[in-house]
């Protein structure tokens, strides 16, 4: 990479610090306008053409196929020959009808299940992700090995964690010989719910943290000065500032973490077990059904499981974040405008 | 003498933090590893340390008729091919995304995470009919192919929040000195926003390192296993016997290595993509 | 439909193939005596070449070996071990999902016992010609485990039975002169136990009541120890009863006057032997894989094994262990169908229980002197085996063991009474096996 053609100091002070802001704004949105030409939009269209094609075939392919299973029904057992039938036969909306007529106890505790999970971890892995992140920001000897070191939970694989886990909740685990009481972690009830939180936290707290912590790290260090020397208080600055700024990475990972959190599976199966009401998840609904071999009822949970994620994603986006989709429409020019008074800020006091 | 009182505090309070942090991530770590240390007839002990160590685990795990290395190897194979390919064509897109004007971007992108939505154990069996089909059992791609299906969203949507966080104008003004479109998003975006595409691809790289059902359903050979497939593997010498111990040892195996791998390239990937730029 | 019978007519043309070319196969092809209602029943076992034997993890290194000597002696068809995980319902949904491929990566299959019936429904394994094996010589409730409708779709290869592992050292000093038979002797030894000194803290019994397979194999037991049944021969439920309330009231009452301890509701097999080898049970209902290990620990030597007991006399254990069976989308049929043969052979049976310890089908090797000499309790596990009633054989096992364990459980933790759980258990099985 050759150094020499673009003098840095040159580029960030002029972009960071550049002309008057308001004639710059002003002067800037005509020209965003002008960018939008079929020139762009092809390029755009080479851009993103790829990461579409190779999503469309390795998700919407099996979609496709999952939703058009879903209409089919458990192949029956002829009673003369004892043989199930070679067959799927076409059911419609059946398959539905059954989740919320015949099974629809279930389906709902499910729900709720899946629902209490995503909101429960999802703030308190937003609550102590942030936190790491923040003090991971901070320059201290060694930094560089605990934020390797906070990376641990996130890298052991669910799999492993669930059994580390099931040893610690154990009847004569550590976790009742630290609290001193016998609780039976595994069996039904409120405790089970609150094994699978502390695991589930403790697993994906460091993902939160993480990509908060890189969000922290491109925010330009002289904000953070400006903001001292203006003498605001450390939780003002976190709130005006911070917070704001961060604000697109943590809502991206509190996104992913709540979609991950609906489909939760591979924990409170392995960690409490099949079948257990308290724990029920909805991804654990679409696997029983699978393993007993009725891929359409299967399909019909993935394909109710696949909405309610994608409505929550929807709202998701619409109500925290307007800026999290780029779409050139107001949301991103409400926060580039709230960026602005920002580096307006750093260069008057600065 | 207040503020260095105040000063003291604060670097007192900031440790306290770390030290925090740290053991709130690595305790029950350090239990996975004590566990893995203990013999197989103590792994009930609830003691603090091992007593005696034995490393009879890890000598079960890395039993050759385990596979185990080959197994590390084959998780970094698919995992490494994975989060490149990823970053590579998540870096395009998200490019296009925070920068570029078009129509349908909304669109787009709400597609690019819906695809990451569908439970993995649906789409698994389809995938698995075409594969066979096209006679890719037993190979990387019907590993790294699927394994893009989680990847690729998270990597387009993170790489785009990143490349958002840079100001338009860093970009502009390199423009006006003569640079291509792509020289000024390779010289200056690419190494601001590199702590933002390190921690993507660490992360990428780990969801991709853990994946388990695509990689246990598209390989039947040994030695095309990844770790996560072989760990599930590992036994007791009876069948009802949890081979708790080895298990805990090879978690320890996965991770240990992935961290250590994160230091050493922490320093050296950031300071290449920050290579060219300020500072 | 219109596959199944284009199907059957190509299998049919190329068995009279291989006839007409030498006769080779006229023992496979033939159909085996038996019920032969099903069109495609008959199945050619043609085709010699390699094939794979696919097994959960082989946790004693002897699969392997065995197989090595299977390939010295028949180099052109060779067998490669196809390993799945240790954990079963992996190794199940792994082989559904080859059989809804269709494809021929697997050929012959180690099933669960209870999952014969499921596999042979669907038709994802061969029905297997009888006289290939030498099925007399075997114990009786081994083989039915691998019937389905009166056909034979598996081998035996192994068998389970579970056995009442008990303390000889606090009996004898309490004075009790031997196991008891019934589960009001049980309750009785263990108060007299619990008078001694040494037996301070210690529970009377556990077994495997967490929720899951484990607990389906306790209920059953229960149940059937009590003189009542899950399902009776026909697959039909037949479970609300007064004698299947006494087995439940047994594991319910229990649990609730302390002879179960409370945490062994969360017990599975080797959360049982950890208490147990750590002192804490009298008894304790497991498998025989307990034996060996409980040598190495704190107690050895002052333990033995017993029948399980029951409400008026001995009980009846519930059955584990392997068939072998041939997958129907395998090619090389005919290899498969020796290699079956080689392998559930009383000759590579008795080295699997001399050297990994796993219970053979074959009923003389019980009684074999040296056998016995290295494993005490063969004699207790061939009377475990013999009294054995299968699990429920349904086809839609996987609906009838949830059911199970949801009543039982519910009973088990007193959120429901065992009357109730039984009635509503009845009309789930009814439900699922109705379909």
């Amino acid at each position: 990479m050759a150094k020499t053609e673009i003098p840095p100091e040159a580029v960030a002070a002029d972009g960071r610090t550049g002309p008057p802001p308001a004639p710059a704004q002003r002067a800037r949105r005509p020209r965003r306008r002008t960018r939008a030409t079929a020139g762009s939009a092809r390029m755009a269209a080479l851009l993103v053409s790829p990461t579409l094609l190779v999503l469309s075939i390795v998700v919407l392919y099996p979609t496709l196929m999952a939703l058009n299973e879903s209409l089919y029904g458990p192949k029956g057992l002829d009673p003369k020959t004892g043989f199930i039938s070679s067959s799927e036969p076409f059911v419609g909306l059946k398959n539905y009808a059954d989740i919320f007529g015949a099974a629809a106890d279930r389906f709902w505790n499910a729900f709720w299940n899946t629902t209490f999970f995503a909101v429960v971890t999802v703030g308190l892995e937003t609550v102590i992700g942030v936190a790491m992140a923040l003090i991971m920001h901070r320059a201290f000897r060694g930094r560089a090995l605990v934020r390797a070191g906070i990376l641990v939970p996130w890298a052991v694989p669910t799999a492993i964690s669930g059994l580390l886990w099931r040893w610690i909740f154990n009847s004569d685990g550590i976790a009742n010989a630290l609290i001193g009481r016998q609780i039976l972690w595994t069996t039904e009830g409120f405790h089970a719910k609150v094994a699978v939180i502390v695991a589930e936290v403790w697993k994906t707290a460091p993902f939160i943290g993480l990509l908060v912590l890189a969000g922290l790290q491109v925010i330009p260090k002289e904000v953070y000065e400006a903001a001292r020397i203006d003498g605001s208080g450390a939780l003002r600055q976190f709130w005006h500032i911070t917070l704001p700024l961060v604000k697109p990475a943590l809502l991206v990972a509190m996104l992913f973490r709540c979609m991950d959190a609906l489909r939760m599976f591979d924990l409170p199966y392995i960690l409490i077990g099949a079948q257990k009401n308290s724990v029920e998840t909805l991804s654990m609904l679409a696997q029983n059904e699978a393993s007993n071999v009725r891929f359409g009822p299967a399909s019909a949970y993935a394909v109710l499981l696949f909405l309610y994620v994608f409505l929550v994603a929807l709202a998701f986006v619409r109500l925290l974040g307007a800026d999290l989709v780029a779409d050139g429409g107001r949301g991103a020019q409400n926060s580039r405008r709230r960026r602005m008074p920002l580096a307006r800020r750093t260069e008057v006091t600065a | 003498m207040t503020t260095t009182i105040t000063a003291r505090w604060r670097t007192g309070l900031l440790y306290a933090g770390v030290v925090a942090v740290v053991a709130y991530c690595l305790a029950p770590f350090y239990w996975m590893l004590v566990s893995s240390l203990r013999r197989t007839s103590d792994i009930f002990d609830t003691s603090l340390l091992p007593a005696p160590v034995s490393f009879e685990n890890y000598r079960a795990v890395f039993d050759p008729a385990q596979g185990f290395a080959r197994a590390l190897l084959n998780s970094l194979v698919v995992a490494g091919i994975t989060t490149a390919l990823a970053l590579l064509l998540a870096t395009f897109t998200a490019y296009a995304m925070a920068r570029l004007e078009f129509r349908f971007k909304r669109l787009i992108l709400t597609l690019i995470i819906a695809t990451s939505m569908f439970p993995v154990v649906s789409i698994v069996v389809p995938l698995l009919k075409l594969f066979t089909d096209i006679g890719w059992i037993n190979t990387y791609q019907s590993m790294i192919v699927p394994s893009m299906s989680f990847a690729l969203p998270l990597a387009v949507w993170n790489l785009t929040t990143f490349f958002r966080q840079m100001p338009d104008e860093l970009e502009h003004a390199a423009m006006v000195d003569g640079c291509t479109r792509g020289q000024a998003f390779r010289k200056v975006i690419i190494p601001l926003a590199a702590p933002g595409i390190f921690t993507t691809a660490i992360i990428t790289f780990i969801a991709a390192w853990n994946e388990f059902l695509i990689a246990l359903s598209m390989t039947n050979r040994p030695n095309m296993q990844t770790a996560p497939v072989a760990i599930s593997k590992f036994t007791g010498a009876t069948t009802y016997e949890t081979p708790f111990g080895s298990q805990m040892a090879a978690g320890v195996l996965v991770t240990i290595p992935l961290v250590v791998m994160v230091l050493l390239f922490q320093r050296r990937i950031v300071a290449g993509l920050t290579a060219g730029a300020a500072k | 439909m219109k596959t199944k019978t284009s199907k059957t007519t190509t299998r049919a043309v190329q068995c009279s193939a291989v006839l007409a070319v030498g006769g080779l196969l006229i023992t496979a092809c033939g159909s085996s005596g038996g019920s032969g209602s099903g069109q495609s029943a008959t199945t050619s076992f043609e085709g010699r070449g390699p094939i794979t034997y696919v097994a959960g993890k082989d946790t004693t290194g002897t699969v392997q070996p065995t197989i090595d000597r299977w390939n010295t002696l028949h180099p052109k068809e060779k067998v490669t071990f196809i390993q799945l995980p240790t954990d079963a319902d992996a190794q199940r949904q792994q082989m559904i999902q080859n059989a809804e491929t269709k494809s021929d990566a697997y050929t012959v299959l180690s099933l669960d016992v209870v999952w014969t019936s499921e596999f042979a429904a669907h038709q994802w394994i061969d029905k297997l010609p009888e006289q290939r094996f030498p099925l007399s010589r075997m114990l009786k409730p081994v083989v039915e485990t691998a019937k389905y409708r009166g056909g034979l779709y598996a081998a035996p290869a192994s068998s389970d039975g579970g056995m009442l592992y008990y303390r000889t050292d606090l009996l004898k000093k309490a004075g009790i002169g031997g196991p008891p038979t019934t589960w009001a002797q049980m309750k009785a030894d263990c108060a007299k136990v619990k008078k001694l000194p040494e037996a301070k803290g210690m529970s009377c019994y556990a077994g495997q009541l967490q929720k899951y397979e484990g607990l389906t194999v306790n209920f059953s037991e229960a149940v059937n120890s009590a003189g009542g049944t899950v399902t009776d021969a026909n697959g039909r439920p037949d479970v609300d009863t007064p004698a299947a309330k006494n087995g439940l009231d047994f594991l319910v009452g229990s649990v609730k006057d302390g002879t179960i301890p409370k945490e062994a509701i969360t017990y599975q097999e080797e959360d049982g032997r950890q208490a147990f080898q750590s002192g804490k049970l009298v008894f304790l209902r497991n498998w025989p894989y307990a034996y060996a290990l409980a040598a190495k620990s704190g107690i050895a030597g002052t333990y033995a094994v017993a029948p399980l007991p029951g409400l008026d006399a001995p009980g009846s254990s519930s059955l584990g262990g392997h068939n072998m069976a041939v997958s129907s989308y395998a090619r090389n049929k005919a290899t498969a169908l020796d290699f079956i043969t080689f392998m559930t052979s009383q000759d590579t049976t008795a080295t699997f229980l001399k050297d990994a310890s796993l219970a053979p089908p074959y009923a003389s090797l019980y009684d074999d002197p040296r056998l016995i000499k290295q494993y005490p309790y063969l004699p207790v596990l061939k009377q475990s085996i013999l009294h054995a009633v299968p699990r429920p054989r349904v086809v839609q096992y996987g609906d009838v063991t949830s059911a199970v364990q949801q009543e039982a459980y519910a009973a088990l933790t007193g959120t429901k009474t065992s009357a109730q759980a039984l009635k509503d258990l009845q009309q789930d099985l009814q439900k699922c096996t109705a379909q």
